[in-house]
């Protein structure tokens, strides 16, 4: 009888000083089956797949390819096994062209000349049997997310891999080109690959996926077949409790006006044309305004503009009733405002100091901190992160030593929300505070967000996600193209309104 | 909190230092094999003579003698060491140290024969000039993004030219070397403070032996423990972070790259103005000191206390390659040793990210 698995992880254990990464962990991928692995942050995902890409070696187990066992010592040996990867961040060469990507490693040469023609062929070929179109020709930086994505697809089917692995391919798609992306998913396993598909999104993995492997805490928890099972179920396994997906929070009534934006401009870094163009909102005490909208339409702009990462280029920014138009980004942050980036690695952290000098990133220069001859009071810092990391439950190998780098990203996430709201705010700027992070997380977030509101402060929340437009905030103002397009009630509108508006369909008449 | 069993090579202290160990002993050996390869009969005592430095000489006092003038070469290197270093925590490679040591020679000199000063107030005026020439590769970095390596390389030419000129002016009048200071300048001799007599009467050792060494401790000081290290570091590891937390990471850039030259510029004060060497006009490459800097100071782990010990041992080596026997090799042998040890110093990080990678395959990642 052939054996119905392309590959098998049996049994794997790896252990870290101090954690066990992988506990007796088994993972089956039938042939021609998009299986799902689910787990949240520091589950043991990424640790399984090291080992599968040999980058580890396990303590205990074994990987199996079609039944016999396998030694996989390097990357080099997993790709011979056809295996192949789409990272979530994505390994291209930005300058290059898309196919000058996809033979990167592999080129075809006569005498040590390149082939490309018979390369271009093989790519065209590919790309028109799996329907993931693309432009040879155009180069990686010019093209869309979504384009890059079938950029890396094409390179593992270009190297003939079997088994393909997508690592939280869709934390970087708009709506669009997940659907899309989902479509050619089925398209791969219809013409016989095997897809490994790594995600936490609950909503992803039911629409594509036949199996799904849980992982949690580094342990195995099960495999159940998708369609015996329900969204709910799955996200008892991963964070083992039942978990909220309505946001908990009740009626309030707003009261004064926080923050006050009037026809606010922002150029913009790649076009001749303004990136926020004449906006105008309000933000009162006691509720959460969130900005909608598909991702480039000013949103990050408007953010810059508001929180001082960029001048604006006209407009009246208030805060409390003072005007910051011109304010430093110190003066900002020291008279109220709060900001979780958008990029947590780019802006929120430095990943090389420790979680306690992180902590207080914002705070270091005032006198609990620093001594008025300059010094660090690193006593008191220590004590400082020590209850935040305490109160807000942000995990971590050694506390308040920890680099930051080594943490994982929902506790990046935490560590941040913790800085920013014990500065007890009277604004909080949250840009997409729960990108990239699992459901627990994310839970743990939004109710965060819903208690700073309660506390009567103003939040104001940028979010690509739908699900989260439409259950957190108390009013939706969405943006296109640079302007504010409508005024949504999240009690009363839909998806598909809230569609309409973010494609540009729709709009208010001023 | 537990304590975890972690792996002897990741500890970050044992891996700079063992780092730092094989690449002396790789450089010995590599010059080891050039003097075989040149002479095989004397390469052994060539090598032996290199790394006795002072220590070839039988006479105690003489060899204390000549260890204080290792020394006196030692506080210079270790001050653009540090220059380097401290503009290395903040992100910035100031190559122009070696630019910023000649205007502070330049400076230091021209004003002790000239003017006539006290030592303290040319090493200012040194300091000053180093920290100008520092502000304006800042300033271009800053606001117009040109890469401070680009405009440190070039400062560093302008500053060789542009002192030859003016110390033309002070030189002696039948040779290209600038006057004696201990004749023509002597309020500008660094006082010893009796430090000569413990080095046999070596007139050349000064207070800038402990200042240099002092000033070391005073930079590890401010990069670890003041606020102002803090946002230093920070705006080094994370640029954009620095700016979102409201620093002024602009300003930043450019107060380090003027701390820097100042502490070049003071190296280059505690040489000359010890009477050791005369500045030559006539000379058409930048001295060596600056960029000897870079490599004392990733030798020393860019640790300002590690690079205490590094920059005596690279100046021991270079002394020690003065005493070859010449009659073997030609007398540029001294400076190709030494160069290659130091260009093997350079190695220093490689040879850590090397161990941190055997380490964590073998003990896994923390």
């Amino acid at each position: 009888m052939e054996n119905p698995y392309a590959i098998e992880m049996l049994n794997i254990t790896k252990v870290f000083p101090g954690i066990v990464a992988n506990d007796d962990i088994t993972l089956q991928l039938k042939k021609g089956e998009i299986h799902a692995l689910l787990g949240e942050n520091g589950a043991g995902k990424s640790t399984l797949m090291s080992v599968l890409f040999g980058l580890y070696q396990p303590e205990k187990g074994v990987i199996k390819k079609d039944g016999k066992e396998v030694k996989v010592n390097n990357p080099n040996d997993a790709n011979e096994l056809g295996i192949g990867m789409v990272h979530q961040h994505f390994k291209l060469v930005e300058c290059f062209s898309v196919l000058d990507n996809i033979i990167l490693g592999v080129e075809p040469c006569k005498h040590g000349f390149l082939q490309k023609n018979a390369a271009r062929k093989k790519v065209l070929e590919l790309s028109e049997k799996y329907g993931l179109q693309v432009n040879p020709d155009a180069i990686i930086e010019d093209i869309t997310v979504g384009m890059q994505q079938r950029t890396e697809i094409l390179k593992m089917l270009y190297r003939d891999n079997e088994i393909l692995i997508f690592d939280e391919p869709t934390a970087v798609l708009t709506p669009q080109e997940i659907e899309e992306l989902m479509k050619i998913m089925k398209n791969l396993v219809a013409e016989g690959k095997s897809i490994l598909f790594i995600s936490h999104k609950l909503n992803e993995i039911m629409s594509v996926a036949d199996r799904c492997t849980v992982l949690r805490k580094g342990k195995y928890v099960g495999t159940v077949e998708i369609k015996d099972t329900t969204k709910e179920e799955l996200s008892r396994m991963m964070v083992g409790r039942d978990v909220d997906f309505v946001v908990q929070k009740e009626e309030k009534t707003p009261g004064e006006v926080i923050f006050d934006v009037e026809n606010l401009s922002v150029g913009s870094k790649t076009s001749k044309k303004d990136a926020v163009k004449n906006v105008s909102f309000r933000v009162r005490a006691g509720e959460i305004v969130c900005i909608a909208g598909i991702d480039g339409n000013g949103q990050t702009e408007l953010v810059y503009g508001l929180t001082g990462l960029e001048p604006v280029k006209s407009g009246k920014i208030a805060l409390c009733g003072k005007d910051i138009t011109k304010a430093s980004i110190r003066k900002r942050n020291t008279s109220g405002m709060s900001h979780i980036p958008e990029d947590r690695h780019k802006h929120g952290l430095v990943l090389d100091y420790t979680l306690e000098d992180n902590i207080v990133l914002q705070r270091y220069f005032e006198p609990e901190f620093t001594g008025k001859t300059g010094f660090l009071k690193r006593g008191n810092i220590r004590a400082y992160a020590e209850r935040l990391i305490e109160q807000y439950d942000v995990r971590s190998g050694q506390g308040p030593v920890t680099l930051a780098r080594s943490m994982s990203g929902g506790n990046q996430q935490k560590a941040i929300i913790a800085r920013e709201i014990d500065k007890d705010p009277q604004l909080l700027v949250a840009v997409q505070p729960t990108r990239g992070l699992d459901v627990g997380a994310i839970e743990y977030i939004h109710r965060q967000l819903v208690a700073q509101r309660d506390a009567g402060r103003g939040v104001l929340l940028v979010s690509l996600e739908l699900e989260e437009v439409l259950s957190v905030p108390d009013r939706i103002l969405v943006m296109y193209e640079g302007e504010i397009v409508g005024e949504l009630d999240p009690k009363t509108t839909t998806a598909e309104e809230l569609g309409l508006y973010m494609s540009g369909a729709k709009r208010e008449e001023k | 909190m537990k304590k975890e069993k972690r792996s002897f090579l990741q500890n970050n202290v044992v891996q700079s230092l063992l780092a730092s160990l094989i690449c002396i002993v790789l450089g010995l050996f590599i010059g080891f094999i050039v003097l075989l390869f040149i002479n095989p009969s004397g390469a052994v005592d060539a090598i032996l003579t290199i790394i006795k430095n002072f220590m070839v000489f039988p006479n105690g006092n003489i060899a204390l003698k000549y260890l204080g003038n290792t020394l006196v070469k030692t506080a210079p290197l270790l001050m653009c060491a540090l220059s380097v270093l401290f503009s290395y925590k903040v992100g910035l490679f100031n190559i122009g140290a070696a630019g910023q040591y000649v205007i502070g020679a330049g400076v230091a000199v021209y004003a002790a024969l000239a003017w006539q000063l006290p030592w303290w107030l040319c090493a200012l005026l040194a300091m000053a000039a180093g920290a100008a020439l520092g502000a304006v590769s800042g300033l271009l970095k800053s606001y117009f993004n040109v890469n401070e390596v680009i405009s440190g390389i070039m400062l560093n030419w302008i500053s060789l030219y542009s002192m030859n000129m003016l110390l033309v002016k002070v030189k002696e009048d039948t040779s290209p070397y600038t006057k004696q200071i201990a004749i023509h300048g002597k309020a500008a001799l660094l006082p010893s403070l009796g430090l000569d007599k413990l080095f046999y009467n070596n007139k050349y050792v000064t207070i800038a032996v402990p200042l240099a060494v002092l000033i070391a401790v005073l930079v590890w000081v401010v990069l670890e423990k003041t606020k102002f290290g803090y946002e230093l570091k920070a705006t080094g590891m994370n640029k954009n972070a620095a700016k979102y937390s409201g620093m002024a990471e602009k300003r930043n850039i450019i107060v380090t790259l003027m701390i820097g030259g100042a502490l070049a510029a003071l190296g280059a004060t505690m040489f000359y103005l010890s009477g050791y060497e005369q500045w030559a006009t006539s000379q058409s490459s930048v001295p060596g000191m600056g960029f000897n800097g870079i490599a004392a100071a990733f030798l020393g782990g860019l640790n300002p206390i590690g690079t205490i010990f590094a920059s005596f041992f690279i100046q021991h080596i270079t002394e020690g390659g003065a005493y070859v026997d010449k009659t073997m090799y030609s007398s540029q042998i001294s400076d190709l040793i030494s160069s290659l040890i130091i260009y093997l110093c350079g190695f220093v990080l490689f040879m850590k990210h090397v161990m941190s990678k055997h380490a964590a395959k073998k003990g896994g990642k923390e």
